[in-house]
């Protein structure tokens, strides 16, 4: 092994700048791949990220306003659901099918207000489950629990930015302060993170607190719930048709209508954001590909040209001993020597540049109305592309060589001497 | 049986017209000992050293190598059997331009497996014998004419092989140089016992060899004992 780097390394030597030309060729390719495989997967660390805040693996519906008239219903007409379907929801009809079946209220505007500060608050009935379901993480103290539930508490959690401007010093030290909310006063129990950007009003109360204080009515805001079954796209949405009709029909909604009611699939939703995903990568890996053929080709066209300026040099070594077998490892390994040593330049060049790209682009937000979101994050390629990589240069690097060490190993030694 | 022996060899070249260039060669060589092929060019000489070097197939007869049948082999033993019986010393020397005199001494142990450390100190000890250490880690491009051929030499003779095949070894030597290479050859057949077989045209160096083989028109002519040695001033003397 150590005699035959030593062979390729007096070989490369010598032409150092062809060498250098042929490996750019590589290097530029690989360096291309990795970079557009970081950027690739930065994108979809931010697009995942963003979504991760909003999507979750269940179902939720609400009651939104039709399109058409059916039934003798004009259309517009606002759909309310209401507990009776919560209770089909969570009934035999789908039994085995559906299962953790929360709800929540609407919710009302108010002034949260503590001593002589105010802020603005949406305060809705929520479930022990909805910390889970919409992905809050507390800052400080604990969500609604089942003890809450049960006693009606009177009891609120914040967001942290409600919490600053209630307390601007010092946000956490306001859990167990009472905060008036209209003529009724709520203590507070946890704080939930909102980052720098996001403004969330939201300060959800026990579900039964509320229906007991602001709404006895039995009309409900939403239902979530998981389910069981469905694992394709196909069956999610089969399952979301076949739920949606249901519901549609108790509501007496047209069958077609689809603004009747609003299913928010979190299933779907992941599914074929998986599969974005999946095709922006391949798509990724194709381009970066398609550049490193080129330089393969160039790998390959130099090689030939060393082969046949080298064919006296392959008669010497055949006439005092060479087996073809020699000659075609020596061709393949110095291929594989070029394209390794220079993609690993690439590689290391490639990722340089994705964590250029982390610094740069990556700390930039870009307003998207509503809230800031990061472009690019963390855009980098992971140990298994790097492995994946170099394979894939060893077997360019080989495939490379292979005509031209073909070619190197069928030389006839007398007629390699004679060339010159 | 004789080292080398040649039965009725026939090889005929087939670029567009058929060219028969040896017509039933028969020739027995002993180990030990020191011959020439001479003729003129187009006589077939070198086709015949082609086929004794095993770098070139012959048609029809049979040719045995220290009792072994050279005959239709592959590219592989082909390689194996040059390798281990045959020492090649050409005219432009052929040595490898981006390696060093040792390294190229080494190149023939290289393709045997020969362990790096071994293979290097033998290629010394043969450069010391051509009085060439000082030389070793020198490219042939900063070598003269004779330090190459003696470089060559010591690449032919590492592997200890049965014969030695010169192709014109003198032919790109001045005249001083020409006489030092071949009193070297003499030497190594004198002493070591090495067999050596020198292809030429030339009738000075044929003059030095203790046989001469006359190869004319593809037939072997005479073949004369030569024990004279008449002192040879190199080929401006001829």
């Amino acid at each position: 092994m150590r005699e035959l780097f030593h062979e390729i390394g007096s070989s490369l030597r010598q032409n150092k700048l062809r060498t250098a030309l042929t490996g750019f060729a590589v290097s530029w390719g690989i360096f291309l791949l990795i970079t557009l495989l970081g950027a690739g997967n930065g994108l979809m660390n931010s697009f995942m990220g963003n979504m991760n805040q909003y999507v979750s693996q269940s179902i939720t519906v609400e009651g939104w306003r039709t399109s058409k008239p059916y039934a003798g219903y004009k259309e517009n007409r606002r759909i309310h659901l209401d507990t009776k379907d919560l209770s089909y929801t969570q009934g035999k009809d789908w039994e085995g099918r559906i299962r953790g079946v929360i709800t929540a209220t609407t919710g009302t505007s108010l002034t949260l207000t503590l001593g002589s500060r105010t802020v603005d608050g949406w305060m809705e009935g929520k479930m022990p489950q909805h910390l889970e379901q919409e992905k809050l993480q507390m800052a400080a103290g604990r969500y609604i629990n089942q003890g809450d539930m049960d006693g009606c508490r009177k009891v609120m959690v914040l967001s942290l930015a409600q919490a600053k401007e209630l307390n601007p010093d010092e946000p956490e030290a306001i859990i167990g302060a009472w905060v008036s909310a209209g003529k009724i006063a709520f203590r507070v129990i946890g704080i939930y993170h909102t980052d720098e950007q996001s403004w969330r009003r939201s300060c959800p109360i026990p579900y039964t607190t509320y229906k007991a204080i602001y709404d006895p009515s039995d009309k409900i805001e939403s239902i979530t719930f998981t389910v069981e079954g469905p694992r394709t796209l196909e069956e999610h949405q089969a399952f979301e048709k076949e739920y949606g009709d249901a519901i549609r029909r108790r509501h007496s909604i047209a069958p077609d209508d689809q603004r009747g009611i609003w299913i928010d699939n979190g299933y779907t939703q992941n599914l074929q954001m998986s599969n974005a995903s999946r095709i922006l990568q391949i798509a990724m890996w194709i381009l970066g590909l398609l550049t490193l053929v080129s330089g393969i080709v160039g790998v390959s066209n130099i090689m030939l040209i060393t082969v046949k300026e080298r064919t006296h040099e392959f008669g010497i070594r055949k006439a005092i001993g060479a087996k073809p077998a020699d000659v075609l490892k020596l061709i393949i390994a110095e291929s594989v020597s070029i394209t390794a040593l220079f993609g690993y330049v690439g590689m290391l060049l490639g990722m340089v540049a994705c964590e250029i790209l982390d610094k740069t682009v990556g700390q930039k937000g870009v307003n998207i109305g509503f809230e800031e979101i990061k472009m690019l994050v963390n855009p980098s390629v992971g140990v298994d592309v790097a492995i994946e990589a170099t394979v894939l240069l060893v077997l360019a690097g080989t495939l490379a060589g292979i005509i031209p060490a073909w070619k190197a190993a069928r030389v006839k030694p007398i007629e390699a001497l004679r060339a010159e | 049986m004789a080292l080398i022996e040649l039965n009725d060899i026939n090889k005929t070249y087939n670029n567009g017209q058929p060219l028969h260039v040896l017509k039933g060669i028969n020739l027995q060589i002993e180990r030990g000992e020191f011959v020439s092929i001479m003729g003129a060019s187009g006589s077939g000489k070198s086709t015949l050293l082609n086929i004794l070097g095993i770098l070139d197939n012959y048609d029809t007869g049979t040719y045995h190598l220290d009792g072994k049948l050279i005959k239709d082999l592959n590219e592989k033993q082909a390689a194996d059997y040059r390798n281990r019986m045959i020492g090649f010393i050409f005219q432009n020397f052929n040595l490898i331009g981006f390696k060093t005199a040792v390294e190229n001494v080494e190149l023939p142990l290289y393709y045997q497996g020969v362990p790096r450390k071994k293979r290097h100190e033998l290629a010394m000890e043969y450069l010391d014998k051509m009085g060439l250490s000082p030389w070793a880690h020198h490219f042939p491009s900063e070598m003269s004419g004779g330090q190459k051929q003696r470089v060559a030499i010591a690449r032919a003779l590492i592997t200890r092989p049965q014969i030695i095949l010169a192709d014109e070894p003198t032919g790109a030597l001045d005249s001083k140089t020409s006489v030092e290479v071949m009193q070297l050859l003499k030497q190594l057949n004198k002493e070591d016992g090495i067999t050596i077989i020198v292809v030429t045209h030339e009738g000075g160096v044929a003059n030095e060899t203790n046989k001469i083989i006359h190869i004319k028109d593809g037939i072997i002519g005479k073949i004369e004992e030569n024990t004279r040695h008449e002192a040879w001033q190199g080929s401006a003397m001829k």
